[in-house]
């Protein structure tokens, strides 16, 4: 499988995810705040260069998703069908999310069958493995942790979504 | 206003060559690049030597140093390479018209080679990512350009009501025109409802017929001022207005973090190419729109204009697309059933139909878009007779 090649921007949100922790880049100039992903090294709205790694809830509905045939990578086309989403979080519908919804934390890509799959569908994220504890947790207001992960982090486990009525 | 009006009709396509097309052609990249150049600027009656202009793809791997000392140009003055894959097809002949009108060139060509067919498929290369953000999307198995594009597809039928009829009216089209035309590799090959109903998913929603065809060919053509082009040995196709796209918050063919991710880059290029024409989209008599998904016609007939926002899939309904049609489309076959050269053939497809030579031909054909890859920046062009 395919691990996520990270570049200095995303590195942080890795590192977060491998906590367990969903994460998403936020200004940190007082009068703007505005989320933004992917990350990147400056606010596209006021142009500031502070930034802060914000908790997101967790929750998002799937707005759109494809199922992939071969010809595929061998790890890929091994699980094909599987459900590919793009999930809209529930705090910021424009903060788009890929992953792929799962039967549970670190299940395979095709455990759930691709005719469950809905666009609007209740959605949670969950970590596969190695995160503390599976849920991301409830909205606070990013103040804590600020100084990202000391564990050399990497790509540790990939958010996955289960749905919140399955 | 005055020095905008610098690029209209100021300059106009005065030669077109290409190769053969085919699942594969023994020649390399370099040989085929040669051929489709010298071809081209055969077909325009100037000398090699005469050449001081280039452009091409960054994707290109044929570089200027090479292909200049093969055919033997002059000195160049310009040379300019273009992002995006397929989105720079247009800007190609763009950025040459540019350095013509501006003074900086006379004699330009651009062109594109690629062995696409017997090569390999750029995605089942990990370890060199392509230039999208690969690892917000790619571990999750979102890994070609068909996954990338399937899912602004099915959330464009999600939100519009779109169908998989929409999509076959846009591959039947391509097709039909194709069974007209000898050099495309569909030719002798028609498509029927069933067969496109009936085939094997590549990423649901976009089925094998949805997907542009893996092609080994290389095109080119030939660039001049407006007064050289009265001399030369073809009717001259002017580049009325040309533009590219590149939107505010855009993200490429993963273009899913904007406000709105399903008005792409083709809006932006069809501002600027609007802005800057005599004529508007009801003016336009055929069109060579990008067509490396059958999904992008819909949504460029909707970013160049054609339709209202969300009309796209009706707007192929009753033959719109056919010889005929409201805006017949892609009349050589097009990426899906001609050859998928980058969309360069769309390119001499486009002048074809205004010398009035195509194989599919629209009577009177007087003026012609023709797009590049919707999805990535982009670029048009407006080309008239």
């Amino acid at each position: 499988m395919l691990t996520p090649v990270v570049d200095d921007d995303g590195a942080p949100f890795w590192e977060y995810a491998a906590r367990g922790e969903l994460r998403i880049q936020a200004c940190a100039r007082q009068d703007c705040g505005e989320l933004r992903f992917p990350p990147r090294p400056c606010c596209p709205h006021c142009q500031s260069f502070e930034s802060e790694w914000r908790r997101m809830s967790g929750k998002g509905r799937i707005w759109s998703y494809v199922v992939p045939h071969p010809p595929l990578l061998p790890d890929y086309a091994e699980q094909a069908p599987y459900g590919v989403i793009v999930v809209e979080l529930a705090e910021a519908p424009r903060i788009r999310l890929v992953g792929n919804l799962v039967s549970g934390p670190g299940a395979p890509l095709n455990s759930v069958p691709a005719e469950r799959i809905r666009i609007g569908a209740k959605v949670q994220v969950v970590f596969g493995h190695g995160g503390q504890g599976g849920k991301g947790g409830h909205g606070r207001d990013g103040k804590d942790g600020g100084d990202g992960a000391d564990d050399g982090g990497g790509a540790g486990p990939l958010p996955q979504w289960v749905l919140e009525r399955p | 206003m005055a020095g905008l009006a610098g690029l209209k009709d100021a300059t106009a396509v005065v030669g077109i060559g290409q190769t053969a097309f085919a699942k594969q052609l023994p020649e390399s990249e370099k040989t085929l690049a040669c051929r489709a150049v010298l071809a081209a600027l055969d077909d325009a009656g100037i000398a090699p030597s005469e050449v001081d202009a280039l452009a091409s793809y960054t994707m290109e791997e044929t570089d200027e140093v090479e292909l200049a000392k093969s055919i033997g140009a002059g000195d160049l003055t310009f040379f300019s390479k273009v992002g995006y894959g397929g989105g720079g097809s247009c800007a190609t002949v763009a950025h040459l018209a540019t350095a013509i009108a501006t003074g900086q060139a006379t004699v330009g060509v651009a062109w594109r080679s690629r062995k696409r067919g017997s090569g390999p498929r750029p995605w089942k290369n990990t370890t060199v990512q392509l230039p999208t953000p690969a690892q917000w999307t790619r571990p999750f198995g979102l890994l070609r350009p068909a996954d990338e594009i399937a899912m602004l597809t099915r959330r464009y039928m999600h939100e519009y009501g779109a169908t998989r009829d929409h999509l076959f009216n846009v591959a039947l089209a391509c097709r039909n025109r194709a069974n007209q035309n000898p050099a495309a590799i569909m030719y002798e090959r028609p498509l029927t409802r069933e067969m496109y109903m009936t085939s094997r998913w590549i990423s649901e929603p976009l089925c094998l017929f949805d997907n542009c065809l893996e092609t080994d060919g290389a095109l080119a053509c030939v660039i001049v001022s407006k007064e050289r082009a009265r001399d030369c040995r073809r009717r001259p196709v002017y580049v009325h207005s040309a533009g590219q796209g590149l939107p505010a918050q855009h993200h490429g063919m993963v273009n899913y973090w904007n406000d709105d991710p399903l008005t792409g880059p083709a809006w932006t290029a069809a501002r600027h190419l609007w802005k800057h024409a005599d004529f508007a989209p009801g003016d336009v008599d055929v069109a060579q729109i990008y067509d490396a998904f059958t999904a992008l016609i819909p949504l460029s007939l909707e970013g160049y204009g054609f339709c209202g926002r969300g009309e796209g899939g009706a707007f192929t309904e009753g033959g719109a697309l056919e010889i005929g049609g409201r805006l017949p489309v892609n009349t050589s076959g097009g990426g899906l059933s001609e050859a998928y050269v980058h969309g360069f053939n769309l390119i001499n497809e486009g002048v074809k139909q205004l010398r009035g030579t195509s194989t599919a031909q629209v009577p009177d054909a007087a003026t012609c878009l023709v797009t590049a890859g919707e999805g990535v920046p982009t670029s048009a062009l407006l080309l008239r007779s």
